[in-house]
């Protein structure tokens, strides 16, 4: 029997979540994270956001943003600790532990997402 | 296949050079290396940030005021500034690396790495004007 390797198909959650995360991150972040706060633009009211935010669209947008984000990060992160830091004997804990980290935001995100509204 | 290797009596010697833990201080080229690697995190954070704010929104009008106002307390905007940095950095270094990761053919003839990696600036452009059309347009 041929042996799966979760490899290939963890690469592929890595290289997606790096696409949407080059494309949707820098524009959202400059908006919450640098404008709006600074005071150099006005933040859209509620009633705008929550319609925004309540368009199954942009919730469907924003859970593949988060998921597929938190893999990126985690697989990155995974391999930045193994081959950076070189703590190649705890793989298994590194591994456990980021993976383990993206899977419990993707099901926050599901939760905060399907709730809403 | 019999192991026919054979020990001496000296100590034995590793063929692998051991490396220093901090190796990628050692060239310019590897710093850039691990800051784009530590870029994970910041996009990380930048998922927490935005779920906190669809929280702040659904939980209503106060809430979100709160959250506005809490983002902009010195902590946290020093971070969300340090994470859109890095998050450019890794939009720069993806979209520059995207013609080597994925090589198109239209044709027969290989398409160029520079309208590649443009298109991908152009997704930018055109994804980030939409997230600014639905937040602030009209």
């Amino acid at each position: 029997m041929l042996k799966r390797h979760p490899e290939p198909f963890l690469w592929l959650l890595f290289s997606s979540g790096g696409v949407i995360a080059a494309m949707l991150v820098p524009s959202l972040l400059l908006l919450f994270g640098v404008l709006f706060p600074f005071g150099w633009l006005p933040a859209p009211d509620h009633g705008r956001m929550a319609s925004v935010i309540g368009n199954p669209l942009t919730r469907l947008v924003l859970f593949g943003l988060c998921m597929l984000s938190l893999f990126h990060a985690a697989h990155r992160l995974r391999y930045t600790l193994y081959d950076g830091l070189k703590i190649q004997h705890l793989n298994e804990v590194i591994a456990i532990a980021c993976y383990g980290g993206a899977i419990a935001g993707t099901v926050l995100a599901a939760y905060l997402l399907v709730i809403f509204g | 296949m019999r192991d026919t290797r054979s020990y001496t009596a000296y100590h034995p010697q590793w063929l692998r050079r051991p490396v220093s833990t901090y190796w990628w201080l050692e060239r310019p080229t590897y710093i850039a290396f691990i800051l784009r690697e530590i870029s994970s995190v910041f996009v990380a954070w930048s998922v927490v940030f935005l779920l906190l704010l669809v929280r702040a929104v659904d939980q209503g009008d106060e809430t979100y005021r709160q959250f506005l106002s809490w983002s902009a307390t010195p902590a946290v905007a020093a971070i969300n500034v340090l994470s859109l940095l890095f998050v450019l950095f890794h939009a720069m270094t993806w979209f520059n690396l995207a013609p080597a990761a994925m090589v198109v053919h239209v044709g027969g003839r290989k398409v160029p790495g520079l309208l590649i990696a443009g298109s991908n600036y152009g997704g930018l452009v055109v994804a980030s004007a939409l997230v600014g059309w639905l937040l602030l347009g009209g």
